[in-house]
């Protein structure tokens, strides 16, 4: 049990430290010992507990819910105070109604409920404290050197240093707590302090538009909190006793008894994790410096949202309310990777990316068979893996280059090649088979051709897989178009940052290869263990794809012989007198420059051409989810 | 289940009937146009002349990528005939299909950007009625390994007359027949040059061919398993869909870009999603 509090309560002590630190190489070292001690503890927790299957804690239950209702309180005063100052009307009210709804549930339950077992691990909780840990505290090292660079960029951002990293081990230590806790109103707490720490992170440069993308965040994660408040008071009013609330409990308390609360968890599920018609925040929130980017979008927040989702599959599967829950998700899929293919914004394109991966994994969660839910726990941990990674990488050009549009990333691979050939390796873990996000994506459709209204869902994984090889192959092509022209400015980047992009870039790879392991040791017990059977790739595939990455490791080696042997000659360019960096003699004499430029069909993909199919179509689809909850409880 | 020994055959015979095919292909269009056309095994007479050929490249990086499209080909097609999934088949196939279009990237030349775009273009076009394709085997005949696909008793041509005329519109997409060739082309009617293929030549571009020729074994193989049930037929069925796909290359003339991800998507949602639905309500009562 104390390794799991260790992991909670390390990371805060660690964000007191850096909220009164003002030296910032002291900082430096600080974050980075603290992200070694974070990383070791998450894979000691995997060494010590992977063997033992699921292990419930008897946490005492009080003083510490009094203690998260006093910080409830006091988050809920701080976001009351920023709604008024900055006139967010409705942030102060879904505040206000959230707060109503906890001081409720505390005066009229929560001196008389007494879960006991209050904390627990399993399979699922060590992949994500795993991911947590050793991601999450790369990103916070890569952040510190980030942080100077971004400062000096920016002068006319605000030093808040402390703050911001203050918040980044904040929100660690939430997502530690998010999935160990046992005990629904805990998990519930620790949920709004991921959304606070999001609110703050994607706030930090205060100009105008962060301010307001940091505002439509909060606001779209506080009506999911308000659902997931209202399961909580539904399960309080159901069982006074407070056994259900319990996770354990509930989910082994069958679909009949769980599926109210469910629905309400996964709709808030749905909002953190940025689902259509919720996508806007998540899109909105590249504002913020990349490494919180990074963050959001690989083991934190999204991940929270699809966390809870996969946990309650059990509940959903083979109900009406679960098949509409995963409507939502493969209808964000598609749309949202068709969306990827007409953003030149790199940024933009992650960030559609991750929402559309995230639509996958509630689609699988949503129709919830064993084979499914195996899927959905490895696309979380290969999205997680290579989106840091992506994120992270964009950043670095960004700051070389001063741009993270798509266009400037012409010959990428001349420039920053290290970074450049990080990027495709990471863009391959993304869509490529045999890397991870695939393999995931292979499982799923096998999975779904024999599940329920599979039909609808094979289609969707077969055109939106598609449309991801068209967005993620161009971005690729782009960056390894080898100009004539253009030099090497990589010597900049500094230790510390290549040793988390090397890292990440390295786990990009091990997943891949490792994943029979990950498979037989963690996924495949705790599928096991939720439905009495469980899913996995067969031998001969598995054998064939770990040949295919050692061959994809071997081939680079061709390029040694290339360089003794062959002669370069210029492209072709119809015969025109062309200089040697793309500049040829057009007519009447006007020397003009070749520049290459990708499709971006926004007249048929346009974000808010899909948006506006996408969104409606949501809400109903998740008005349908209610529906069919009402209709059970009537 | 995997049978090592048939995907050596595939990787040592491939070649020689895939230049066989190319070689009849060639003599087929110049006897449609009025042409005498050149003997059967001209394809292996231009390869190993490009073999000779010097080797001249833009970027040397391209070498690289045209080897990986060359080996993950072989890779696709000895999946196949070792009989394994038929998805890790079609993934791998788009893995190899990435390879070419990054080597056109790589040389930064105006022509082979706009093909290798082209090209991608094409990829979009034809991916989700070839999932389809193995999905709908799949629903016949109860697995996604290919050996169990062939060995099926189950006239699968007859329950998935949708999903084979989709799949055979995108495999004219897939074997850049005219009116699909947008990427590039055999023809010289391209405005592009020679488009994707444009600054490879000499034992690169030799790869290409030779890639190519894996490539439609491998698409003709797919056209047997729905006539697996009876070999003789399904040998039938493969001619007959080859001398189409000439034909439709000489008669068509190309079109837009819009009009291939048209066709290609079109019978996906149509003729796939059809047959698919049908198949389902009957079989599995969803």
């Amino acid at each position: 049990m104390y390794d799991l509090i260790f992991l909670i309560l390390f990371p805060c002590i660690i964000a007191f430290i850096l909220l009164l630190l003002n030296n910032n190489r002291i900082r430096h070292a600080i974050v980075a010992l603290a992200a070694l001690v974070i990383s070791a503890g998450s894979i000691y927790l995997l060494v010590s507990s992977f063997t033992q299957g699921t292990v419930y804690y008897a946490f005492p239950f009080e003083p510490t819910s009094l203690v998260m209702f006093a910080l409830e309180m006091g988050i809920a005063l701080l976001l009351l105070y920023l709604g008024v100052r900055f006139k967010q009307p409705v942030a102060v009210l879904l505040v206000l109604v959230q707060t109503v709804m906890m001081i409720y549930y505390e005066i009229t339950w929560g001196m008389t409920v007494e879960p006991e077992m209050n904390l627990f691990i399993d399979q699922f909780s060590i992949i994500m404290a795993l991911l947590i840990g050793i991601i999450g505290s790369l990103i916070a090292v890569f952040a510190t050197s980030y942080m100077d660079t971004y400062h000096s960029h920016h002068h006319e951002v605000r030093d808040r240093r402390r703050m911001f990293f203050f918040v980044i081990f904040v929100f660690l230590a939430a997502m530690f707590g998010l999935v160990f806790s046992n005990n629904i109103p805990w998990i519930f707490f620790f949920w709004e302090v991921t959304t606070l720490s999001s609110f703050l992170l994607i706030g930090y440069s205060e100009t105008e538009e962060a301010t307001n993308n940091a505002f439509l965040a909060l606001k779209m994660n506080l009506l999911g909190g308000i659902a997931f408040a209202g399961a909580i008071l539904y399960l309080a009013s159901v069982d006074p006793s407070g056994g259900l609330l319990e996770l354990d409990a509930l989910l082994a308390s069958g679909q009949a008894a769980a599926i109210i609360p469910a629905v309400l968890i996964c709709f808030a599920g749905l909002t953190k994790s940025a689902q259509m018609p919720f996508s806007a925040w998540l899109v909105g929130a590249m504002v913020a410096p990349t490494p919180v980017s990074a963050l959001l979008h690989s083991s934190t927040m999204v991940k929270a949202g699809v966390y809870i989702i996969v946990r309650f599959a059990p509940v959903l599967a083979g109900s009406l309310a679960g098949i509409s829950i995963a409507l939502v998700g493969a209808v964000t899929f598609l749309l949202a990777s068709g969306i990827a293919i007409s953003q030149s914004n790199a940024k933009k394109v992650l960030a559609y990316s991750t929402i559309a991966n995230l639509g996958l994994i509630v689609a699988c969660a949503g129709v919830g068979t064993p084979q499914l839910v195996w899927a959905a726990i490895f696309l979380i941990i290969f999205h997680a893996v290579a989106k840091s990674l992506l994120f992270l990488c964009v950043g670095t050009v960004e700051h070389r280059v001063g741009s993270r549009d798509i266009e400037d990333m012409d010959g990428l691979i001349v420039r920053l090649p290290k970074i450049a050939a990080m990027m495709f390796i990471g863009m391959a873990g993304m869509f490529l088979a045999p890397f991870g996000m695939l393999i995931s994506k292979w499982a799923a459709i096998e999975a779904f051709v024999v599940a329920p209204f599979g039909l609808i869902f094979v289609m969707i994984l077969a055109f939106g897989g598609a449309v991801t090889v068209f967005f993620w192959a161009k971005w690729m092509g782009k960056i390894i178009e080898v100009t004539p022209f253009g030099e090497n400015i990589e010597d900049t980047v500094s230790t510390g940052k290549w040793v988390v992009l090397g890292s990440l870039t390295a786990m990009t790879v091990l997943a891949a290869l490792l994943f029979p392991l990950i498979s037989s040791y963690l996924v495949e017990p705790y599928v096991l263990g939720i439905f009495g059977e469980t899913a996995r790739l067969a031998q001969d595939n598995v054998i064939i794809m770990v040949l295919m990455i050692a061959l994809l490791l071997v081939l680079p080696l061709s390029y040694l012989s290339y360089r003794k042997q062959g002669r370069t000659m210029p492209a072709y360019m119809g015969g025109r007198p062309t200089t040697p960096d793309m500049k040829f003699l057009g007519s009447l004499g006007m020397e003009r420059e070749m520049t290459t430029r990708n499709y971006y069909f926004a007249e048929y993909f346009g974000e808010a051409k899909l948006l506006k199919v996408g969104n409606p179509l949501c809400i109903l689809l998740i008005l349908a989810a209610v529906a069919a909850i009402v209709g059970v409880a009537l | 289940m995997i049978s090592v020994l048939t995907a050596v055959l595939y990787l040592l015979l491939a070649p020689i009937a895939g230049g066989f095919i190319a070689g009849i292909d060639r003599k087929l269009t110049a006897r449609m146009q009025g042409r005498v056309g050149p003997p059967v095994l001209q394809p292996f007479y231009d390869v190993a002349k490009l073999f000779e050929k010097e080797d001249v490249t833009v970027t040397p990086s391209q070498n690289f990528y045209i080897l990986s499209y060359l080996v993950f080909m072989a890779v696709t097609g000895a999946i196949f005939f070792a009989g394994g999934d038929l998805l890790l088949v079609l993934f791998a196939f788009t893995l190899a299909h990435v390879f070419i279009v990054l080597g056109a990237y790589a040389a930064y030349s105006p022509y082979s950007y706009v093909g290798a775009e082209r090209e991608l273009i094409t990829l979009m076009a034809y991916e989700p009625m070839i999932i389809l394709t193995a999905v709908g085997l799949y629903l016949v005949t109860g697995s996604f390994y290919v050996s169990e696909i062939a060995a099926s008793e189950v006239p699968a041509a007859l329950y998935l007359p949708g999903v084979l005329i989709g799949f055979l519109t995108v495999l004219t997409i897939k074997l850049r027949k005219s009116p699909f060739d947008i990427s590039t082309s055999h023809h010289a009617h391209q405005e592009l040059v020679k488009g994707l293929t444009t600054e490879f030549s000499g034992p690169t571009l030799a790869k290409i061919e030779i890639a190519h020729w894996y490539e439609t074994v491998v698409l003709l193989g797919i056209v047997y398993l729905f006539f697996g049930f009876n070999p003789l037929l399904a040998l039938v069925a493969i001619a007959v869909t080859y001398f189409l796909e000439v034909f439709i290359d000489n008669t068509f003339s190309r079109m837009k870009w819009q009009w291939t991800m048209k066709e290609g998507w079109g019978v996906a949602v149509t003729l796939g999603f059809i047959n698919l639905a049908v198949l389902y309500y009957f079989y599995l009562g969803v």
